[in-house]
């Protein structure tokens, strides 16, 4: 269901490690990293790789954050809502992005460009407030340097 | 002269990470030296140096390593803890990104001690550009032969597998993380077993903190006692706190074991922002007691004197809150951390997390009267001791040391009692 190369990964990945099973975040990972995210037939597909049965996949692509089951947009913003952000200006910064995108936390615009989330610590606090687009870090951010960096995105 | 560089001292380096810099610095010689010592020669020299785990417990390192039955006819494993997702600690993050070789040495060192030929670094799956990092530091190591097949010549295999989790707070548990790692659900297992005894894939298994790891060669290179004296009796060495929160320089310090708080506020962080006044800190990452400006005045960083003003070193989290903060408005963004984060295998911390929650909202939303006070500590007393895994106690002490030290900050979001009917006539 891959391109020879990501079959290639897969096989690697599942390779390295003495029981096959600890295999599975990395392959839901590499799986995502293809597809935007989780679909159902890459489930069936992991699972039948690793010996599992669909539900456990499931069961574990359920239970992480990082894992969307849904179509997420091209640009995942994941701004952290923690205390250390929280202390530094999240809060304003969240605000800020709903306005400008005119969306909720948790939407995704209708263009399918930006998806607003909060998340928890992102391990920047002493470069508070931090987001993440997709798995980039942006850090000591204010609403005018934020305005910046999704204006230069491609 | 304050800080102290141990850890930190290749971090201005330029190309720190490669094992040509490494090399040239004097790196993997403390592997060489570890190799021609016993394996519990190797365990001693961490034991006494008073090397305690930098993951948050804090617990003796080389006395850890002991517990492992290295005679049991199994496969050992030692896994390196980078989930780092403590709130207000980002330490692990400069250490793997700016100097990846300390670590992996460590590793070495330390499976060596344990018997173990495969180790792993499980990394929070938000770091993901720094596995890059590591895979190639990795890589590096294994073409010059500190990892692989009969490292050095001394017919010790070590390979380490980087492995990346996928956003869950609880995998830092140590039994959680295990769990994940065997490509399950991030839920804890019950303590005893520990995962010394009984650990991944049923087998021996060690778990320790980047930063634990990353000061072994130290030890080895330097001796216990050097290690041991940089820092106080019985809080060995030195350690990095990431400093957030309302202070001018941010950041993450290297400081030595006891090193007094408001001089790491005042002196590394340049002062309070603005000229504010000090309100209270946060002093090991979210999960530690809240502590009030006078308590902070007398709180040095180690161990004990943590515990003397009613907190604890955590993970060196150290989160910073001028007099302008809300005390009900940060004890409210920690209580739905931990109710997001709880991984609801045990009723007291679901249940009542979410009920914690409820009740601040209502607080929040002008709607709380007195008896809600009350009502949250009886919650906290009903979560405390009675979930399987520390998470539900993380998710009280800063609820109870908040209530305790400020509230007037909860008081004042109170509503007076409920205006009383009275008939018309
Ligand atoms: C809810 C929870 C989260 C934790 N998160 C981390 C973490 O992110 N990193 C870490 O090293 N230890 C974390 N720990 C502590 C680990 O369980 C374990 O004690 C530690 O990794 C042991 O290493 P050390 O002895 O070197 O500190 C956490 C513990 C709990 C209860
Ligand atoms: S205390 Fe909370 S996080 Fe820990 S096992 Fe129970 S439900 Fe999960
Ligand atoms: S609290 Fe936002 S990155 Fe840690």
């Amino acid at each position: 269901m891959f391109s020879p190369e990501i079959e290639k990964k897969i096989d690697n990945t599942i390779e390295k490690y003495p029981h096959k099973r600890s295999a599975l975040l990395p392959l839901i990972h590499i799986a995502q990293n293809e597809q935007g995210h989780i679909t159902e037939e890459a489930i069936a597909y992991i699972a039948e790789r690793l010996d599992l049965v669909p539900v456990e996949v499931y069961e574990v692509a359920t239970f992480y954050s990082m894992y969307f089951l849904d179509p997420i947009g091209k640009y995942n913003l994941q701004v952290c809502r923690t205390i250390s952000c929280m202390l530094c200006g999240a809060y304003d910064l969240i605000e800020h992005l709903q306005n400008k995108l005119n969306i909720k936390i948790g939407q995704v615009t209708s263009d399918g460009r930006f998806r607003l989330t909060e998340v928890e610590c992102l391990g920047s606090c002493s470069t508070a407030p931090a987001m993440q687009i997709n798995f980039d870090y942006h850090e000591n951010l204010t609403p005018e340097k934020v305005d910046q960096i999704l204006a230069k995105l491609p | 002269m304050a800080e102290l560089k141990v850890l930190t001292a290749r971090f201005g380096t330029p190309n720190s990470t490669h094992i040509d810099t490494y090399l040239r610095d004097g790196g993997y010689k403390a592997l060489e030296k570890a190799l021609k010592m016993t394996q519990d020669d190797v365990i001693n020299e961490v034991k006494k140096s008073a090397l305690r785990g930098r993951g948050g417990a804090g617990f003796s390192a080389g006395v850890k390593w002991s517990f492992v039955p290295r005679q049991l006819n199994k496969p050992k494993y030692l896994v390196c803890n980078a989930d780092e997702s403590e709130p207000g600690t980002c330490k692990d993050r400069p250490l793997m990104e700016l100097d990846p070789h300390q670590l992996i040495e460590g590793m070495a060192i330390g499976s060596y001690a344990l018997g173990a030929n495969l180790s792993f670094i499980y990394i929070r799956g938000e770091y993901w550009y720094l596995i890059d990092i590591l895979e190639k530091a990795i890589q590096q190591a294994k073409d010059r032969g500190y990892l692989g097949k009969n490292i050095l010549g001394s017919g010790f295999d070590h390979n380490i597998i980087v492995h990346p989790g996928a956003g869950a707070y609880i995998c830092g548990e140590e039994t959680a993380l295990l769990n994940s790692l065997e490509g399950k659900r991030g839920h804890p297992r019950i303590k005893p077993p520990f995962p010394a005894v009984v650990g991944l894939y049923g087998c021996p298994t060690v778990v320790n903190n980047v930063e634990t790891l990353a000061a072994v060669p130290h030890i080895i290179n330097k001796g216990a006692d050097w290690y041991r004296e940089l820092g106080t009796e019985k809080s060995g060495g030195s350690k990095m706190f990431s400093l957030s929160g309302h202070v001018n320089k941010p950041g993450n310090y290297e400081v030595r074991m006891g090193y007094p708080l408001m001089d790491l506020i005042n002196i590394e962080g340049a002062g309070m922002r603005g000229g504010k006044k000090l309100k209270a800190v946060i002093v090991g990452g979210s999960s530690v007691p809240i502590i009030n400006a006078e308590a902070a005045a007398k709180c040095n960083l180690d161990y004990e004197s943590c515990q003397s003003v009613g907190t604890m070193l955590g993970s060196g989290g150290v989160i910073v809150m001028d007099e302008t903060v809300d005390i009900f408005e940060t004890t409210f963004n920690l209580i739905r951390f931990y109710n997001h984060e709880s991984c609801g295998w045990c009723t007291p911390c679901r249940e009542g997390t979410d009920w914690l929650l409820k009740i601040f909202k209502k607080i929040k939303a002008g709607m709380g009267e007195e008896s809600d006070l009350d009502l949250i500590l009886k919650l906290c007393v009903n979560i405390e001791g009675r979930s399987h895994c520390p998470l539900g106690e993380a998710a009280v002490w800063p609820i109870t040391s908040a209530l305790k030290h400020f509230s007037d900050d909860f008081k004042k979001h109170l509503r007076k009692s409920l205006p009383v009917l009275t008939m018309a006539k």
